[in-house]
């Protein structure tokens, strides 16, 4: 389909700006004035409207149908919630309004805190952070100012990651100027503890984990773990991202975690948005809560609700203002609509993957054969060695029968992993059609592996050239320079 | 218990819990010690239904002053732009709405060629080579530019003029430490930076960041700002407002590597401070230094174009902690917003645009003055945005105004020392001849 710069013709527009009568021109210092105006589209509005419509007819949402994308928790995003955060009252309040002027709005950010405290099993909550990648860099800062606070900063560079953690994680260790200590996954798929006693000493900051962890599986020595950690006088941080499992069950702040990041885009619905925003709520221990960021939401002794700059330990800022207020409405809403039923949210989720995970487990192999936790990881390893299907063909194959995949080939310990996701807002009509799915293309896979190899079949696009798209990088439209590229494989 | 947003019937239970070989949910939960299990119910109100949900979210948000209820002229980085209706249209499809990071290209196009099309116009209004996805906001694509200017450069100073947004500077130091970073600022000379002063900083300097227009609403001398940052063999990143780019100069024009800025004023509502997106250009050579998302264009098997997420060996799924950065989830959706309302914009509307508020802000200018008020840099030329003398504390004077229905300004003496009784006044398209007459009768009352 044509991009919207190839709609665009010279003297059409969908903006009229309105300009008061009279109003005097003011004037832009010459050598500061635009030389040449920006090549942005030019369309009436009715042709913008068909453009965008026609683009999301070429994209599947939640709202399309099933997405059981393994760590991302794509569960149904209430309508209400788009509602209520259009409210004028929220969506045209300016951040620095005065704190008088914007009571609701604090009340709101302060309830929502009280709830993750409750949820995490912490003590105080900073809202702040934009997602979950700087959830977990706010979390990497708070162990530098805690450990500086101590004097034992420079002797404490290491910071403990299972083999199994999200790329996020050694990323955010680097950014934060530590070490990366990689440890390794047990047989049961745990974090290996005879491994870790061998790398956690006074040099050791802090352990990141995700518990349950990416494999979908809760780890059985978390107890012995957190002994180890903070043995060591070393903090644990808490990955969020699959918060999702243990609502209502187990709590991060009561396995040992000091420190955990809240995915508010997935666990509690702020809709994805074809990649974000997102929100990543930072949950810690009563010692930490003098560094989370400025400004700190807070009920005043006088029932009225502001914000406190004034906290000398703070590690500053990591993004403007208390964070994306948008998301918080969302997720604040979705959780008063379930209260302490969380748990039932929880308990369905884990229902639902280990419903799926038991008729699937004959068809694909799984290396960890224990009940799941939210999610599981298959391995397509069997197909490929019998018939050369690999994750990624299973994958593909998956959309002709009307579902979006699993995340492939994640974590990395498991070869051709499929990591499956179904979250608690699902039938089992649809569970068992996704089953069905998935047994007809191991099948396929034995019968006729080229229907894998060629698929999708239905989707806008067939398969694309990525290696090409990489070497040499088209990233902008180039307008009359434009390239028009053509294939380099004949169609299948 | 049935609940809106779950589906299965205890029959439908039963029939799960049989096909795993469990006898109950709660056996599901094995695998977990009994020492860190919890045992109670979470101590949180009971549920609401969506009508009471509604009813309690309505009260919160009748109990804040909003840009419907109270006259504004209040800005600072976040500003109360009009936001057409096209850009609500186009968030609510739920196609886009309720997608995730598309990392599966034939599930994506929509996503993935929407934020080529994004990337395209925010070189066009920058003048830059390449545009990633977006960033959080303003302030995070900051700290990111520093993070490329280290290692693009190998040196661990980064200057940065004062008369940049506070808040941008409060990131930036947020993260110096961790990138092994030392952040020096450059103060302001009557509202504007000296070239001469960032030419002296920026000696041994990875990069010089300039907001333009600045803090204080003035235009700075950029293009010799850029130019001194040069002089010194350091970069220029400059922080831009992307709605004054129909009448100011890209930085990509004069000699900037990196421009970025808060993307809210170009298609995001207000919203207490986000979600809004962080844009995030640079010339060419720094394509592989770039952090977050980028979509390329290329071909399927047959030969039809298509977008696919791309130079991803930058990222840190695969990279881990060789990243060039953490970002997975950015603002997608908020820069979709940006390109809805640039599209409905077009070059002619954002330069429209653009002159209304330069336009009305000097109208302001003149009402204030005629009442009696001084402007604080009476010579510098502005945007839409200036800063006044109030005679008395501002924050005093901006609750005298409200308890009058308007919102003067932001109490600048909040972050800058010396400027107690000093307001920073913003004025967007939104506002009419009319309001502005009503702010300066306001403040001719309030202001000492």
């Amino acid at each position: 389909m044509k991009l919207i710069y190839e709609r665009s013709q010279p003297g059409r527009r969908a903006s009229a700006i309105p300009r008061p009568e009279g109003l005097a021109r003011a004037e832009v210092p010459e050598e500061l004035r635009r030389t040449e105006p920006p090549r942005l589209p030019e369309v009436p509005e009715f042709e913008l409207v068909r453009h965008f419509t026609e683009l999301s007819s070429r994209n599947f949402g939640v709202d399309t149908g099933f997405y059981p994308l393994g760590s991302c928790t794509m569960k149904y995003n209430p309508r209400i919630n788009e509602r209520l955060v259009g409210l004028p009252g929220f969506a045209f309040l300016h951040p620095l309004q005065e704190e008088e002027g914007a009571q609701g709005a604090l009340e709101l950010e302060w309830r929502l805190q009280e709830i993750l405290t409750e949820v995490t099993g912490l003590d105080a909550v900073s809202l702040q952070p934009a997602a979950g990648s700087q959830g977990e860099i706010t979390g990497l800062m708070l162990v530098r100012a805690y450990f500086a606070d101590r004097g034992e900063l420079e002797q404490r560079r290491k910071v403990v990651i299972p083999d199994t953690a999200h790329g996020t994680n050694p990323a955010s260790v680097t950014m934060t100027g530590f070490e990366l200590t990689p440890v390794k996954t047990d047989p049961r798929g745990n974090v290996d503890v005879d491994d870790l006693r061998g790398k956690v000493d006074e040099n050791t900051a802090a352990l990141m984990l995700t518990n349950p962890s990416t494999l979908g599986l809760f780890d059985e020595n978390i107890e012995e773990i957190e002994k180890i950690f903070h043995g060591a006088g070393a903090l644990m941080y808490y990955d969020g991202a699959n918060l999702n499992a243990v609502c209502g069950i187990s709590r991060p702040g009561d396995m040992g975690f000091d420190i955990v990041h809240i995915n508010l885009h997935k666990t509690f619905s702020q809709p994805h948005g074809g990649g974000g925003p997102g929100g990543g709520p930072v949950a810690v221990r009563k010692m930490l809560e003098p560094f989370l960021p400025v400004p700190a939401v807070v009920r005043k002794a006088d029932g009225t609700f502001g914000l406190d700059y004034d906290r000398p330990k703070s590690i500053g800022k990591v993004r403007g203002f208390t964070g994306p207020f948008g998301v918080f409405v969302r997720s604040y809403a979705y959780m008063r609509m379930y209260g302490p039923q969380l748990r039932d949210m929880s308990e369905a989720a884990v229902l639902n993957a280990n419903y799926v995970l038991a008729r699937l487990k004959g068809a694909y192999d799984l290396l960890f054969d224990r009940l799941c936790m939210h999610e599981f990881v298959l391995s397509a390893r069997n197909l490929k060695r019998d018939h050369n299907a690999t994750a990624l063909d299973v994958a593909k194959r998956l959309m002709d029968y009307g579902f979006h995949p699993p995340t492939v080939y994640f974590p990395l310990i498991v070869p051709e992993a499929l990591m499956i996701e179904p979250t608690e807002t699902e039938t089992k009509e649809t569970l068992d059609a996704f089953c069905e799915a998935m047994l007809a293309i191991a099948r396929e896979a034995a019968e006729d592996v080229q229907l894998l190899k060629d698929a999708p079949h239905d989707r806008p696009v067939r398969r694309l050239d990525e290696v090409r798209a990489a070497k040499n990088p088209v990233v902008k439209y180039g307008f009359e320079s434009h390239p028009v590229l053509e294939a380099e494989h004949t169609p299948a | 218990m049935t609940h809106p947003f779950l589906a299965l019937t205890d029959r439908d239970r039963e029939e799960m819990l049989r096909t795993i070989g469990v006898s109950s949910v709660d056996e599901l939960f094995r695998d977990l010690p009994e020492g860190v299990r919890f045992r109670r119910a979470l101590d949180l109100e009971p549920a609401l239904s969506e009508q009471e949900l509604s009813a309690h979210l309505a009260e919160l948000a009748g109990r804040n002053a909003d840009t419907t209820h109270e006259l504004s002229f209040l800005g600072a980085g976040i500003y109360d732009h009009y936001v057409p209706a096209v850009v609500d249209t186009v968030l609510q499809r739920g196609e886009f709405l309720t997608a995730y990071t598309p990392y599966q290209p034939e599930m994506s196009q929509g996503v993935l060629q929407s934020i080529f099309e994004y990337q395209t116009a925010i070189c066009e209004l920058t003048g830059m080579d390449v545009s990633n996805a977006s960033g959080y906001d303003g302030e995070t694509v900051t700290a990111d530019a520093c993070y490329i200017v280290k290692h693009a450069t190998g040196k661990t100073k980064v200057v940065v003029t004062e008369a940049t947004n506070p808040q941008v500077r409060q990131v930036i130091k947020t993260y110096a430490p961790g990138f092994g970073l030392e952040i020096v600022e450059v103060p302001h000379r009557g509202g504007t930076t000296d070239p001469d002063d960032v030419r002296r900083a920026a000696e041994g300097a990875a990069a010089v960041i300039f907001q333009q227009p600045n803090f204080f609403g003035c235009l700075e001398p950029a293009p010799e700002l850029a130019a001194a940052a040069a002089d010194a063999e350091a970069l220029a990143v400059a922080h831009v407002d992307p709605l004054s780019l129909g009448v100011l100069e890209a930085p990509g024009r004069y000699g900037c590597a990196i421009a970025l800025g808060e993307g809210q004023a170009a298609g995001n509502l207000m919203s207490y401070g986000g979600p809004h997106y962080g844009f995030l250009a640079a010339r060419q050579e720094f394509i592989r230094r770039m952090p977050g998302r980028i979509v390329g264009e290329t071909v399927d098997i047959a030969g039809e174009r298509g977008y696919v997420l791309t130079l991803q060996t930058r990222e840190q799924h695969i990279r881990r902690e060789k990243a060039t950065s953490n970002i997975t989830t950015n603002q997608t959706l908020l820069a979709l917003g940006g390109l809805v309302y640039l599209t409905w914009l077009g070059p002619q509307g954002l330069r429209e645009v653009g002159e209304a508020c330069l336009d009305l802000a000097e109208l302001a200018k003149q009402r204030l003055q005629e009442r009696g008020l001084e402007l604080v840099f009476p010579d510098r030329p502005t945007f839409k945005e200036f800063a006044v003398r109030v005679g008395r504390n501002a924050r005093d004077v901006v609750r005298d105004a409200r308890a009058q229905g308007v919102h003067p300004g932001y109490a600048l003496g909040r972050d800058y020392e010396g400027m107690d009784d000093v307001l920073l006044v913003a004025v967007t398209e939104k506002r009419t001849p009319a309001e502005i007459d009503r702010l300066a009768e306001v403040l001719a009352e309030v202001a000492a």
